[in-house]
């Protein structure tokens, strides 16, 4: 009784402010943006974006792999430090989500131009430039810069709560370090790697900044699109179609993703 | 004598379909020490939760002085609560602790301060008052938590298991702590407990409980001489249960063997249940005994011996501090005042039996009890 | 092993703060180019403090972000409270709206407001509906999950008994919970306030679909601006920021490594 009270203003604003814009979204996606009728033409189109679609997921999956990579052995690195560093460096790995992306992706830029600073060191040596941006390269580059936190964050909060007494139990039966490693800590750490995952694909996937700075033409993302449908193309009814899609695909991914993990309370996107 | 305070009529109490309180009928005097006994899950804490308004019954009535008070909250009763593991607000100190109700009812500080200093007193805390909470040992917390609810006067004090997290020693000082300051402020003390040795040293009144009903109510010597089935037989004290059968007043046959008793007034050949205490055993020579068996094992208990006496298949628990060696043949006798005959219930041959008997027994029956 | 890992984690931290140096390295250049150092001025930070509107907008971009973490902290908490004890279908319910933002890619979040707002706008007949409060709406309405995530937990961890010690000893609901469990949980509603306010005043991209021209915050602005080459007075005021959040940052670090110390030792005690 009491706790629905509680509850009232929150739950009608939500209702408000996310349930009925999905709702929005779903009514712009089938309908026309002139006569406001309904129509199916807007999802017909998707056809066409496809292949962007599909770039999306595949650069998105190799940024996350590569994040996980490179995000567990510091996880667990940070884990294994004493509490007073784990704290600082916990720290620091969130700090850099705190500041302008955008601004930290121009210096990427300035970092891996053609005439940048990693190029006009390679040129004082003597080599020629190498191509260091405008592809699918510099792309996964700037979405695992961004979105490494998002890995880090959640393998370490599970990682440290590893109880060191089954480590020591694992030891007393016979496992070397690496079956400890391979028999314990990794299938503990599924949760934050689920998490990680999710963390990192669902921004990576939506993206559209990164890729119209350090991508080309043809390393245009979903992201990209829906932003120039809404603020150059003034189609929203598209920009909502293409955004629907994406969401379903979205959904269906992290659907899949949780089922590696029984627990719905801690496994998913909590930051 | 005494006036009645609290009644408890007809009450039940229902958690998703599951009947946790089966008709609860219950009265408390005024100035008594009342205890709640029974094990985890019986419905001890959710009568007393009940009392003290955190839970409204299913069906039945609190009644407070006459007043039917079920729909009164809690912060409305003249009732205060010493919690399980003390629930001392953190982020206060001592003094702040004890202050609290009394600053709630907006006293004026000059009383504030007299009482809270005079309940310091009381509870041999004087110079703890700006410690914080958390930098108390278990004890101290304990006395602080006493203080806190007794500060405020209240007409009923309710004590859920409060000394379950202390260890032994501690314990049985705050027994007669707790018992001193029931006493010395003369109110009710409503007290819940699993431990049947805390509840025979402190309480005027011992209710059993066991499966959301009261099995017994009485004097703490009652409920040991005369347990009213064989739940409360086996749940305070060690005892044996035997099937009987009461042949006529004052007789009573088991093992094939008439024995004289002093229990009467059941029926002619009703078959019974009969309780032998440990304690009440005497061993005699072989040949010279009521029942003649064989001692299976034997158990240094530091003040008697715990030993395990097997009789035509049926295993006995006998104390004494007597010892005898396994595989000996023994004889006991067994006075008339040493057999209690009870009446069968739905507990009888569950309890009473000393087979699977283990030293750890004891153990382990507190440790699921402590999980309440 | 050790020290491989350690080396690595190094690395890794060099690569997630490379872009900072060389922006707050392009705050002190001569040049314009963030490629190219020309010469050593402090002349940047001077034109920052001239810009009035420079200011202004981060000025903007503050009171947005206190004002919905404020709000977003009320609501979010009272939210929390209730939820902690409610029970079954309506638990789960809730739990479920409040991942929706959580899980949406933060793109799909600002389309579907800004087409709420859309769609609100046209049916009441205001031509530019967004601005000021469309951008309040939409902070709040991201900040909320964070507060009751970070909220929810410190309920769990409470003594149950603290609240019905309170009512016992004659407080009302309400007084229970401004006198005891406010004071129980503030750890978890600050946090959940600071996360609240660093989200709100970083955010860029929902703040770009449901923002017009009346009023823009600093991310915003940063956009627009680097369509066109950038003023480097932007980056002495990112080295700026950069600072500040990295102090207080340490400072709410070392507080909490205190209080974390503290606890410790109370564990000790009790032990």
């Amino acid at each position: 009784m009491k706790s629905k009270r509680l509850l009232a203003p929150y739950v009608a604003w939500m209702t408000v402010f996310t349930l009925i814009p999905l709702g929005v979204v779903v009514y712009y996606a089938f309908t026309d943006s002139l006569t406001g009728q309904f129509t199916l033409a807007n999802l017909n189109n998707l056809g066409a974006y496809l292949p962007i679609f599909l770039r999306s997921i595949f650069l998105s999956l190799i940024s996350a792999a590569i994040c996980l990579l490179i995000g567990y052995p510091v996880a667990y690195t940070i884990a294994n430090t004493s509490p007073k560093w784990q704290r600082m460096l916990s720290m620091l790995v969130m700090l850099p989500m705190c500041m302008s992306f955008l601004l930290r992706t121009l210096a990427w830029v300035a970092m891996l131009e053609d005439t940048g600073i990693i190029n006009s060191l390679v040129t004082a040596l003597g080599l020629k430039p190498l191509p260091l941006i405008r592809n699918n390269g510099s792309v996964i580059l700037g979405m695992v810069y961004n979105y490494l936190p998002y890995m880090i964050t959640p393998l370490y909060t599970v990682i440290m709560k590893i109880d060191p007494r089954l480590i020591e139990a694992a030891q007393d039966l016979g496992c070397n370090h690496r079956q400890v490693f391979t028999r314990v800590i990794l299938p503990l750490s599924v949760p934050g790697i689920i998490s990680g995952v999710t963390m990192v694909f669902v921004p990576a996937v939506s993206t559209f900044y990164i890729s119209q700075k350090l991508g080309s033409t043809g390393t245009t993302m979903i992201g990209d699109v829906i932003e120039s449908q809404f603020k150059t193309a003034y189609n929203p009814n598209l920009g909502a179609a293409l955004s629907l899609v994406m969401m379903i695909l979205i959904f269906i991914c992290i659907g899949f993703m949780n089922r590696f993990t029984d627990n719905d309370e801690e496994g998913v996107v909590t930051p | 004598m005494a006036k009645e305070l609290i009644r408890l009529t007809n009450l039940t109490m229902e958690f998703d379909g599951e009947k946790i309180l089966d008709n609860i009928n219950l009265y408390i005097n005024d100035h008594e020490f009342l205890t709640l006994l029974g094990p985890s899950g019986c419905g001890k804490t959710t009568t007393l939760r009940i009392i003290g308004g955190f839970l409204t019954p299913t069906s039945g009535d609190v009644l407070f002085d006459g007043q039917r008070i079920n729909a009164v909250p809690a912060y409305q009763r003249k009732i205060n609560t010493v919690f399980q593991r003390y629930a001392l607000f953190p982020h206060l100190d001592v003094y702040d602790n004890i202050a609290f109700g009394l600053r709630i009812a907006k006293l004026p500080e000059l009383e504030i301060d007299q009482r809270v200093e005079d309940m310091l007193d009381i509870v041999s805390l004087r110079g703890f008052e700006n410690r914080k909470v958390t930098q108390l040992s278990g004890g101290q917390q304990q006395r602080v938590a006493i203080a806190r609810a007794l500060v405020n006067r209240p007409k009923v004090l309710l004590l859920d298991e409060p000394l379950g997290a202390l260890d032994l020693r501690l314990r049985k000082d705050m027994q007669n702590e707790l018992k001193r300051i029931q006493q010395a402020m003369g109110i009710t003390f409503i007290y819940v407990t699993h431990d049947q040795e805390e509840a025979l040293s402190m309480s005027d009144t011992i209710v059993v409980m066991d499966k959301g009903q009261i099995q017994q109510i009485g004097r703490p010597e009652d409920i040991y001489n005369e347990p009213k089935n064989a739940f409360v037989a086996d749940f305070i004290g060690e005892s044996n249960i035997l099937d009987g059968v009461m042949i006529e007043d004052y007789c009573v046959e088991f093992f094939g063997r008439k024995f004289q008793c002093v229990d009467k007034g059941f029926s002619p050949k009703e078959p019974v249940d009969v309780v032998i205490r440990p304690e009440d055993i005497d061993f005699v020579e072989a040949d010279q005994g009521h029942l003649c068996g064989t001692v299976t094992s034997i158990t240094f208990k530091g003040m008697q011996y715990d030993i395990i006496v097997d009789f035509k298949g049926f295993k006995w628990l006998i104390q004494t501090t007597d010892y005898q060696p396994v595989g000996k043949r023994v004889g006991i006798r067994l006075n008339p005042e040493d057999i209690h005959v009870m009446k069968k219930s739905a507990y009888s041959g569950l309890f009473g039996d000393y087979s699977s008997y283990s030293a750890e027994y004891d153990e382990i029956a507190e440790d699921t009890a402590d999980e309440e | 092993m050790k020290k491989f890992s350690r080396v690595f984690t190094v690395l890794v931290f060099l690569f997630l703060y490379i872009p900072m140096i060389v922006l707050a390295v392009a705050s002190f250049n001569t040049g314009t180019d963030m490629a190219a150092f020309k010469g050593f001025t402090l002349s940047r930070y001077a034109e920052l403090f001239r810009d009035r509107s420079l200011l202004a907008l981060l000025g903007n971009s503050v009171i947005i972000s206190i004002l919905a973490s404020l709000i977003a902290t009320v609501l979010g908490t009272m939210a929390a409270v209730g939820l902690h004890n409610a029970r079954g279908r309506l638990k789960s319910a809730v739990m479920t709206l409040t991942n929706i933002p959580m899980t949406n890619p933060d793109i799909v979040t600002g389309v579907s407001l800004a087409l709420l707002f859309a769609f609100t706008g046209s049916v009441l007949k205001i031509k530019s509906i967004l601005g000021f409060w469309t951008l309040l709406i939409a902070h709040i309405t991201f900040n909320l999950p964070y507060v009751i995530l970070s909220v929810l937990p410190k309920l769990t961890q409470m003594d149950p008994d603290l609240e019905d010690a309170a009512l016992d000893l004659g407080c009302t609901p309400s007084q229970a919970f401004f006198k005891v469990i406010l004071h129980d949980i503030m750890p978890g509603v600050i946090s959940g306030f600071m996360m609240a306010f660093t989200m709100s005043l970083d955010d860029f991209v929902i703040s770009y679909f449901v923002t017009g021209s009346s009023f823009i915050t600093l991310p915003v602005e940063i956009y627009n601006y680097t369509k066109k080459p950038i003023h480097p007075k932007i980056y002495a005021l990112f080295t700026l920021m950069f600072l500040t959040i990295l102090v207080l940052m340490v400072v709410m670090n070392l507080l909490q490594g205190k209080d974390a110390e503290r606890k410790l030792r109370k564990r000790g005690v009790r032990a």
